[in-house]
Formats: structure tokens, sequence, C-alpha cells
């Protein structure tokens, strides 16, 4: 049997990119076990609030339990503090849970995608034991990031309006996909906008 | 964990049903000790799991979540939907990953009011709801045969000629004997044993 890295266990890619008062937010559709694809019907992004979507991509069952925590830590946010959550305090307390776990952490890498409270773009990445960063353009996670990087890098260009942020956004990931064994099957596209925001489910290369 | 993947189940989602099938032999080294071992748990009058994976892990494992949801039962007068009892086999498996693992691969089907469902759990806790699924190594000679052969509008004589060519690809292909196999059908009375052959048997005396 192939000795496996914990976090190709199950494949993934998640991608987030900020445009002109926009994000997106897009994650492959793929649960597979060592190759082996079960389902193609599995979102590693999740719709946390209203403008604030989390993807998580690493091991399938810390994304699950990671996201359940996670939703019950914003729910008891949004009771106690009577209001909804900005992304980069968000991004605070997901950095907080990962580092508690520091010498048994959960194998994710997540990304958080938003607009803040006064519309600003704001997108975040972490490693496992929750360092972050916001970088001013996208960031990537999954299985095969020298993929995702590569197009992003090329393709990426400051202040899209979102259909523009849609198509680079789709492009970059199903092309950085198709070049990753482990993930695939499809992908899921988010785009936030201050009106509101659209998904869209898209159909790759289905190996 | 060095999984032995030499258990075979699989099972498949009708629109009102849930057909499961699991091996029934249990084997030490290279010693075949029992051929008739059932290794698809009875949870509640209309959820069944089939479980694959350690001979140890097994029983303790599947006998601790029956008794948990009967547990239930006697406490508060009403049986759980599927979904439920599915959440609660995941936690329970996503807390021992990393307590004190259980290696055992679940294959959870139930009938109720929403209708069929099926789950597909691993070890470590991750679940999806899946319309056909297989674990251990006769999962991959059986994938394949349920891709072309099964889809959720077919009929339960439909699913046990499915079934029929799963079982026929692993007895045929598969390095282990794994002469006798047992199948349970779940719908809305109920589980109750299949016999596959009662129908051949039934079919030539008509003829």
């Amino acid at each position: 049997r192939v000795a496996m890295s914990i976090m190709q266990y199950n494949g993934s890619a998640v991608l987030a990119m900020k445009g002109k008062n926009c994000v997106g937010i897009a994650s492959d559709l793929c649960f597979g076990v060592q190759g082996r694809m079960i389902t193609t019907n599995f979102r590693k992004t999740f719709r946390m609030q209203e403008k604030l979507y989390l993807g998580l991509t690493g091991l399938a069952t810390d994304v699950q339990t990671l996201h359940e925590r996670l939703e019950f830590r914003l729910n008891m946010y949004k009771l106690r503090e009577g209001r909804e959550i900005k992304p980069s305090t968000f991004a605070s307390v997901i950095s907080n849970v990962l580092y508690a776990h520091r010498f048994g952490p959960y194998f994710v890498e997540p990304v958080v995608a938003g607009l803040d409270d006064t519309n600003t773009p704001f997108i975040c990445g972490m490693d496992l034991i929750g360092a972050p960063v916001t970088p001013p353009d996208f960031v990537c996670a999954g299985s095969n990031t020298e993929a995702l990087f590569g197009t992003c890098e090329t393709m990426y260009r400051p202040d899209m309006e979102p259909e523009e942020l849609f198509e680079v956004l789709s492009q970059c990931l199903l092309a950085s996909i198709d070049r990753d064994a482990l993930a695939g099957w499809g992908a899921v596209v988010t785009i936030i906008t201050p009106e509101g925001s659209f998904t869209r489910t898209l159909k790759g290369r289905q190996d | 964990l060095i999984q032995s993947r030499m258990d075979s189940t699989f099972a498949i989602k009708g629109k009102d049903f849930v057909l499961l099938a699991a091996d029934a032999s249990v084997a030490h080294s290279i010693i075949s000790l029992k051929n008739t071992e059932d290794k698809i748990y009875e949870l509640d009058k209309h959820v069944c799991m089939a479980a694959a994976g350690d001979a140890a892990d097994r029983p303790r494992f599947c006998n601790y979540i029956t008794r948990n949801i009967q547990l239930f039962k006697f406490r508060n007068g009403h049986s759980l939907p599927t979904e439920t009892i599915a959440n609660f086999t995941r936690e329970q498996l996503a807390y021992a990953i990393r307590h004190g693992p259980y290696q055992v691969d679940v294959l959870l089907g139930g009938v109720d009011e929403t209708g069929a469902h099926l789950y597909f759990m691993d070890y470590l806790g991750t679940m999806q709801e899946v319309e056909k699924a297989a674990h251990g190594y006769g999962g991959y000679f059986v994938t394949s045969v349920l891709d072309n052969y099964w889809s959720p509008d077919k009929t339960l004589e439909d699913a046990k000629f499915c079934m029929k060519k799963c079982i026929n690809e692993i007895q045929t292909r598969f390095l282990i004997n794994q002469s006798k196999f047992i199948i349970k059908c779940i719908d809305k009375d109920g589980v109750k044993i299949i016999d596959l052959n009662e129908q051949s048997r039934q079919a030539g005396l008509d003829d």
C-alpha cells in the first residue's frame, strides 16, 4: 500500500479570490479515499453567514467535525453578541481553535472569504495549526496547491467585477484540479457581493 | 492503523428500500474460522448497519451503538430517524479516532418517514449520504458493477439481480474465498433477510 500524507488521504481543492467589492470562493466536489472516488457531491465550502463563507481542505472527517464545531461557535457568538461576526474575527476564532490542538491537530487547511460590515472584501488562509495569512489577492489550499498557485498567479488581476471574478476563479480551479489526481469531479463556485451571493456548479473532467 | 480490508460489504438504496450485503466469513491468519458470521447489525426496527473491519472492534462498536439507540428509546419513548442515528454513529467514530480508535467501516441504511437513506462511514468518522457504496477489497470489484447495474429508480427485483452480480464478481475475482454473503433488506415493514438463491430455485421449478 502507498504511504500517503494524511492531508492527501482524501483529495481536495479550495480557492478564494478578491475582486472589486466582492469575493469568490470555490471548491471541488470529490470525496475520495486514497484515490478511489466515493461521492461527487462533497462540497468543501460552507455558508457560515450571508456574507461569510468557510472553505475546509484536508482530512474529510476533520472537515466535517471542524465545520460542526465552528458553526456551534458562531451560533454561540451570535447569541452572546446579538450581531453577526466579522470575517477577520472569525478567522481569529478558527486560528485559536486550531492552535489549541497544536500537538494533536485537526488535519485541515481552512480558507475564509467574506465581506465585512463596510462591504470590504476579506480573504484569509491558514495552515493546520492556525497560522493565518491575509494576502491582497487570492488564497489556495488543498492536495495540489502548487497547481492552484500557478494558475492563480497567471490569471489573477485586481478589481474584477463579480461575473469576471466568477470566470477567472472557475478557470483557475478547473485547470488546477485537472492536474490533481485526487481532487476534481466537478466544482462549485460562490461569489459574494454586497447585494447578495450566487453559487454555480461546474462540470469539469469527470475523472 | 493498518486496515485489514478482507471484509466485503456493499449496499444500494432504492426509492423506499435499502439493501445491505456483507460477507459471512471470519478468518484468522490463514485459517477460515467461520462462514456464518452476521456482520449486519440491526440498530432499530428500520435501521441496519453493515460493518467491516477488525473482528474484535466490529461487534464492540456495533453493539455499543445498538444499545445506545435502544437506551434512547427507553428513556424517551420514541425511535430516532435514520439521519440522527447516522450522525450519532459518526460522532462516536470521530471521537474515538483520537481517543481509542475503532477499526470499523460502516454502511448504515434505514427507512423512515422521509424515505430511504444510506450512509457511508469510515473508521476516521467521515460520513457521506450515498446511493450505493462498498467497503473493503470487495469494494474495488463491486463499485463498477454497482455503477453499471444500479440506479435508485429501479425495483427490488432489479436490486436483487444487481446484488447477485456483485457477489458473483467477488467470488470470481477476489483472491480470498468468501462463499457466503448475508443480505438484508430494509423497507417500511422493517428488516428481513434476503435469500438470493430462492429466486433461481423457484424459477427453475416454474420452468
